[in-house]
């Protein structure tokens, strides 16, 4: 073992030591330890303190650069690669009609914000283009603009759906278009009351018939009363051509990015799990999403594990609750999720990337980064590998990643609501970028 | 009350800003232990909502009438005496277990509960032995 590695071992044992009430324990993959829930009087918080990034730039590993493609976005939070390689961007934030009904709400409101970006939600779709090949984006118009807090997206053929914070609507797209061509159609409204988990997330399954659309709960624990929970938390199916909708499994507190697996019609989803039951409790994760499942929210955590917080409480849901598949830590807050491509290289060929918000319920941060989770077989397999980190340092934060898409050409690209920048990952080795096959 | 006190300092007395302060803090303790109560019993949770405004309102009262409290009891033309002390400690009492109180009903649904009723219950009964104590042992602000 050579020094400066004896001294980053050192650095990290003092530095571990110093950061005492909330150790993460270890609590990646399919069996994550569950330590009991505990909150004190007050929960443990530590809310992200904003900076610009300066000469700074993410980290990612050896052998691939990060460039910014596009800055000064409006909140811009999931990303779309298109047939030709533009790339539309959804900008946009809700929730702002959720009511303030306890002195909590407004501090805790208050508290959080201080975290985010100032900048106001574009509500539009923006398209970035590369013209000629070279990795700069040089092109950049406004697809569509007045949408309702757009949010997931999904090409089938020439229908380019979006999912608002109230409704999931349409447009038509031909390639190389560069600008909406009619006003959006409505193909099905969606739950919009209160939208305290405001994101809708989107998937067309492998046929394109199907839309999968994620829906958030309205509250941390129905703290909200569990009327107001009426077709929340839960993935619905939604007939692309009729709009009609149905639920596809239910239980999952927010479902913040949903992701059908190639090869198969297997969806995914990544999970924000409940707070306030300690630092270290209850993981987020990645699973794929069963027909017809139950996922535990709100009664139930990780399998049948209670939660009592809920009344009335409902003690046969609790043995119904299925156990997620892969646990990303507690408090991680994922909200991207991209299956890769062999375009990405070597290790990071099979798997799927996954943009990490970052935390605000415990002391020590976690998240604030993009992982690669490896899978073998079609199943996740193996401990997660940072693929893109650097987005705080120094008790500052420069970036929270949000999207997560992959470029099948080779190239991750990543949305920050934070410094509203998107960032695009790229394998340095030999292979040139191919020039972008256009029809425009 | 002993009155030699009376003759030698100027008469300690209850202005009547203060007795609002100290008297409006009871009915809002009390509405904020009769929502815990209801909410404990039904688990609508409109009712801890009320609970946590109630609790709040109560509080703002509860710091208003211990700051009156504690100038009065620091300034040097005021007398002193043991029953004067105790109703600053028991407005301090009060002010904490509120606040306590209100940090019970900042929890997100049932896990409120037993605290916040418990915690309620105490600062009411505080708030009672402040007011009690205010009333007692200060003169009405008329004088005699």
């Amino acid at each position: 073992m050579n020094r400066p590695q004896l001294l980053a071992i050192a650095a990290t044992a003092i530095w571990l030591a110093g950061c005492g009430s909330d150790p993460a324990p270890t609590q990646y993959g399919p069996n994550p330890d569950l330590p009991h829930p505990s909150r004190g009087l007050l929960p443990s918080m530590t809310i992200a303190k904003p900076e610009g990034w300066g000469d700074r730039r993410p980290t990612v590993p050896a052998g691939y650069q990060v460039t910014a493609i596009a800055t000064d976005l409006k909140i811009p939070r999931q990303t779309l690669v298109l047939p030709n390689g533009d790339i539309l961007v959804a900008e946009g934030k809700g929730g702002g009609d959720a009511t303030v009904k306890r002195p909590k709400d407004m501090i805790a409101g208050y508290l959080k914000k201080k975290g985010t970006s100032s900048v106001k939600g574009g509500d539009r779709l923006t398209l970035l283009r590369d013209s000629d090949g070279d990795g700069v984006y040089d092109g950049r118009t406004v697809f569509a603009e007045n949408l309702n807090a757009p949010y997931g997206l999904a090409l089938v053929g020439n229908e380019l759906y979006v999912a608002n914070q109230d409704a999931l609507v349409r447009f038509d797209y031909r390639p190389g278009q560069t600008r909406r061509s009619g006003p959006p159609v409505v193909v099905a409204k969606l739950p919009a009351e209160i939208n305290h988990h405001w994101t809708k997330a989107l998937a067309a399954s492998a046929d394109g018939r199907t839309l999968f659309v994620g829906i958030g709960s309205n509250s941390n624990i129905g703290e909200r009363g569990m009327a107001v929970e009426e077709e929340r938390a839960m993935v619905w199916r939604v007939d692309a051509r009729t709009g009609a909708h149905r639920r596809y499994a239910t239980g999952l507190r927010n479902p913040t990015a949903l992701a059908i697996q190639p090869g198969s019609n297997q969806l995914w989803a990544v999970v924000n799990e409940r707070d306030e039951l300690g630092p270290n409790l209850v993981p987020d994760y990645l699973t794929s999403v069963r027909q017809g499942a139950f996922y535990g929210w709100p009664y139930a955590y990780w399998g049948p594990n209670p939660d009592r917080r809920v009344r009335p409480f409902k003690e046969d849901m609790v043995g119904q609750a299925v156990r997620p598949d892969y646990s990303l830590q507690s408090h991680t807050a994922p909200l991207g999720l991209a299956f890769s491509a062999p375009a990405m290289g070597g290790p990071f060929a099979d798997g799927v990337f996954i943009g990490l918000h970052g935390s605000w319920n415990r002391e020590k941060p976690v998240g604030y980064k993009v992982i690669f989770v490896p899978f073998r077989g079609g199943r996740p397999s193996g401990a997660p590998v940072d693929f893109v980190t650097g987005f705080q340092a120094d008790g500052k934060t420069f970036g929270r990643p949000v999207g997560v898409t992959v470029d099948p050409r080779g190239a991750l690209i990543v949305a920050d609501d934070l410094s509203n920048t998107i960032w695009r990952v790229t394998p340095t080795s030999a292979r040139a970028a191919e020039p972008a096959v256009a029809s425009r | 009350m002993d009155l030699a006190h009376t003759s030698s300092a100027r008469l300690r007395v209850l202005h009547p800003v203060h007795a609002v302060l100290l008297a409006g803090m009871l009915p809002l303790f009390l509405g904020a232990l009769l929502g815990d109560w209801a909410y404990s019993n039904n688990f609508d949770v409109q009712w801890i909502n009320f609970a946590a405004w109630l609790n709040a309102g109560a509080m703002v009262f509860a710091g208003g009438a211990l700051l009156w409290a504690g100038v009065d009891f620091l300034r040097r033309d005021v007398a002193r005496d043991g029953r004067s002390t105790l109703f600053v400690l028991s407005l301090v009492a009060t002010f904490v277990i509120g606040f306590v109180a209100a940090l019970q009903h900042a929890k997100d649904a049932g896990a409120t509960m037993p605290g916040a009723l418990i915690f309620s219950v105490l600062t009411l009964l505080l708030a009672a032995v402040s007011v009690w104590l205010g009333f007692s042992t200060l003169r009405s602000g008329a004088g005699r």
